[in-house]
């Protein structure tokens, strides 16, 4: 089945908001940078408080599964602890002061072509600008392309942008398409594969129309239909190839790679220009925001400077979370600052306060068949509450990938997410606990 | 700090919802179930309403009551009680008494709802069971049908003329006297809700349009029961004849549309519910050509409302990149 993945759902998208806002950047007083930008190990800070800092500098670094963090401002390290991060939990963090004047670290090292370098060389500069994948999960994307070493036969580009509200793919793929395709011929080049394809759902059709005039064979750019969660890694790969990622498997277990597009386009900044990940676009959005747009964020920018910047705020704010609507993670501050996969802020009113409604499932069927994973989540919801871990398992919690398309349609409005969250936690503390045993 | 005191709702995402909640469904419904109100009042009068109005009322009431009475959130805001109590009026005749109705309310909401834990938890569909419960005044609920087109009051004298309905010719292997156009406009007797295959259709055309039901399990049960009659016509009647009036007849349509459909008892699945639907139509067809009572279509629903576990066993659908004759990779 080409070009079609199972289940799904159509929320309204509210991309109008901002959709027609250039990335504008900003420049905050101070930054704090999270030592803990994406699953795996934390970084360990490589400067102390006092240090002076340069645009690029590598500030923090570890072992095992885990990207460098660099300063995204020039200045002076302020403050080394911990520091709300987006997560919501307090996070080993870097605060720099800045000095305005954004000076370049002078090791940057900028290439004309990438010729005479080796996959191996490009992975290692790519590790180095500690570049992550900018969609979400934020996987290091150096141990993506390491991994995917003689396995690939696919390449897919994700400019889907399937999440409500989020324009910074959409303003990426309009402004800097030639950036994006720079770091896809990267890719090509370690990778090595048949087949590269862009997916970008079809309501973006000036992004198609940008790329489009940039690709110049580059890769195959393929309108995809606009249809929650089309961005989803495996989700991706089913409508575009067909294949299917094995549970518990990783997209090179079927040939199939998968890169954001802001991710490419941050792989064309480390090659080329020699700058790491030090700055991102950021949506601002959501009804009580005064101003929604996009904006060019040096990573580590507090959510409170992005509100400010984005005109501060129309009304009272009755939700604020990252992300979009479906799989964005609410905030009880304002205080925690930016790290590489927040692509937005949105910002609920109290027009968006839900009625209430009493949690009775009905059996209507509408989560089955919305759920792209082929799960019931009707049945793993009621395992979960039974605290059932057999029948958990027997109803694959762990396939979840928590795109929340089930949640969204369900009558009762049972937090059917939450529960499976619950659920996971739930099979792994048992495990763990069989695994001492 | 700014913004130090906003006060900011944490949750686990999603964020958004579609707005489509059990009181919207319920409600859709409600509407859908209109047209045919709007035909039994056409063709029994102001009766057919106050028979219909008496029944939500009674069937809310118990709900609230009987939610009150244990300490347990009230529910009557999801419209639920309100659909149940339409659907019971609707497979009742136009003259039943309203104790009797009443009482059929009471089973219904109290016994086959509420005591099974209230919306959602039910093993069957409350209206059937009350109808089959009905039964117990067999006078009553087939005895004397009233003829169409003869308006009855509210109140007073209900049964002073009395026509027999197309099932009863149905069940003993000849063709009703009604033409199938009345049988599609509904100027026939039976169970004032079900008679006008015209009004039924265009609620099943609402319900499809608001996304509350798929045409898998009225298709599947109507298609059935067409080829069954079809292959096997009874009486010596042209199959084509037989198989149309046995669709137009009876409760069929009503149960195929808005009984079978019934979420809490009927599968979750696409295959399950293709299947159960097929199965509804043997059952329907083996009851209508071999039961004691002429009309099988509650007593085929009922019987296939116990039997969901399987149908929803049946068609679980396939893990997403599960390996060929496995479950795990």
């Amino acid at each position: 089945m080409a070009h079609s993945f199972f289940g799904g759902v159509h929320p309204k998208g509210y991309k109008e908001l901002s959709c027609q806002m250039p990335i504008t950047p900003i420049y905050p007083k101070t930054v704090t940078i999270c030592m803990s930008q994406h699953i795996g190990a934390p970084c360990k800070p490589l400067v102390s408080i006092g240090d002076r800092v340069t645009v690029g500098q590598k500030i923090g670094d570890g072992q095992g599964l885990c990207a460098p963090v660099h300063a995204s401002v020039s200045g002076e390290v302020v403050r080394i602890g911990p520091r709300p991060a987006p997560t919501g939990t307090y996070v080993e963090s870097i605060v720099i002061a800045s000095d305005g004047k954004y000076t370049l670290c002078p090791d940057l090292q900028k290439r004309e072509s990438i010729q005479g370098l080796s996959p191996e060389e490009l992975i290692s500069i790519i590790r180095e600008a500690g570049i992550t994948g900018m969609g979400g999960a934020g996987f290091p994307t150096s141990v993506k392309l390491s991994s995917g070493l003689g396995k690939v036969d696919t390449v897919l580009i994700n400019g889907a942008e399937c999440e409500p509200y989020i324009t910074s793919d959409d303003r990426l793929m309009q402004e800097a398409p030639e950036r994006i395709l720079r770091g896809i011929s990267v890719i090509k080049t370690i990778l090595q594969p048949k087949r590269t394809v862009i997916g970008v759902e079809n309501n973006k059709p000036q992004a198609i129309a940008a790329l489009r005039q940039a690709l110049q064979g580059e890769a195959e750019l393929l309108p995809l239909r606009v249809r929650y969660p089309q961005g989803a890694e495996k989700q991706l790969i089913q409508a575009v190839t067909g294949r299917q990622v094995p549970p518990g498997g990783l997209p090179a277990a079927v040939g199939c790679a998968v890169f954001n597009v802001a991710t490419c386009a941050a792989i064309c900044d480390a090659v080329f220009e020699g700058l790491p990940l030090v700055r991102r676009a950021v949506t601002v959005t959501g009804k009580a925001i005064a101003k929604p747009c996009n904006l060019l964020a040096p990573i580590g920018t507090s959510f409170e400077d992005l509100v400010e910047a984005a005109g501060g705020f129309a009304s009272q704010p009755y939700k604020i979370f990252v992300g979009g609507p479906m799989m964005g993670i609410a905030q009880h501050t304002l205080e925690a600052s930016t790290i590489k996969g927040n692509n937005a802020l949105t910002c609920y009113s109290e027009a968006d306060r839900p009625a209430s409604v009493l949690p009775y499932c009905i059996r209507c069927g509408k989560c089955v068949e919305a759920c792209p994973m082929q799960l019931m989540p009707l049945f793993l919801h009621k395992a979960q509450v039974l605290r059932d871990l057999e029948a958990l398992e027997a109803e694959h919690v762990m396939d979840c990938i928590e795109c929340g398309s089930c949640a969204y349609g369900c009558p009762a409005r049972i937090p059917l997410v939450q529960s499976f969250r619950t659920g996971k936690k739930l099979l792994r503390d048992a495990k763990a606990k069989e695994g001492k045993k | 700090m700014k913004y130090k005191d906003l006060k900011l709702t944490l949750s686990s995402s999603p964020h958004a919802h579609s707005g489509c909640t059990t009181g919207v469904i319920m409600r859709d419904v409600c509407l859908a179930l209109t047209p045919a109100l709007i035909a039994a009042v056409w063709f029994f009068g102001p009766r057919a309403l106050s028979v219909t109005v008496v029944s939500v009322i009674a069937c809310v009431f118990f709900e609230w009551g009987y939610r009150t009475l244990m300490k347990k959130d009230s529910s009557i805001s999801d419209w639920s009680a309100v659909v149940t109590g339409i659907l019971i009026a609707f497979v009742c005749p136009v003259n039943l008494p309203y104790w009797t109705l009443i009482i059929a309310d009471f089973f219904a909401i109290v016994v086959v709802k509420q005591l099974f834990g209230g919306i959602g938890l039910n093993i069957v569909n409350p209206a059937l069971a009350a109808r089959a419960f009905l039964f117990s005044w067999p006078s009553l609920m087939s005895g004397n049908w009233n003829k169409p087109g003869v308006s009855l009051p509210m109140t007073g004298a209900v049964d002073a003329v009395t026509a027999a309905t197309p099932m009863e010719a149905l069940a003993v292997g000849q063709l009703p006297s009604e033409s199938l156009l009345e049988l599609f406009f509904g100027r026939v007797g039976g169970s004032f809700g079900e008679i006008s295959a015209l009004a039924l259709l265009l609620g099943l055309v609402y319900l499809l349009v608001t996304h509350v039901i798929t045409l898998r399990i009225p298709l599947s049960y109507l298609g059935t029961v067409a080829v069954l009659a079809f292959i096997f016509p009874q009486g010596g009647n042209a199959p084509w004849e037989w198989a149309l009036y046995q669709l137009l007849s009876g409760g069929l349509l009503l149960g195929a549309i808005f009984m079978a459909t019934d979420y809490t008892t009927s599968p979750v699945t696409k295959n399950g519910q293709i299947a159960y639907g097929i199965g509804c139509g043997v059952l329907t067809i083996l009851l209508r050509y071999f039961g004691s009572y002429v009309e099988g279509v509650s007593f085929a629903i009922l019987i296939m409302n116990c039997c969901i576990g399987f149908f929803d066993k049946l068609g679980r659908p396939k893990r997403f990149g599960a390996r060929k004759g496995g479950g795990k990779k």
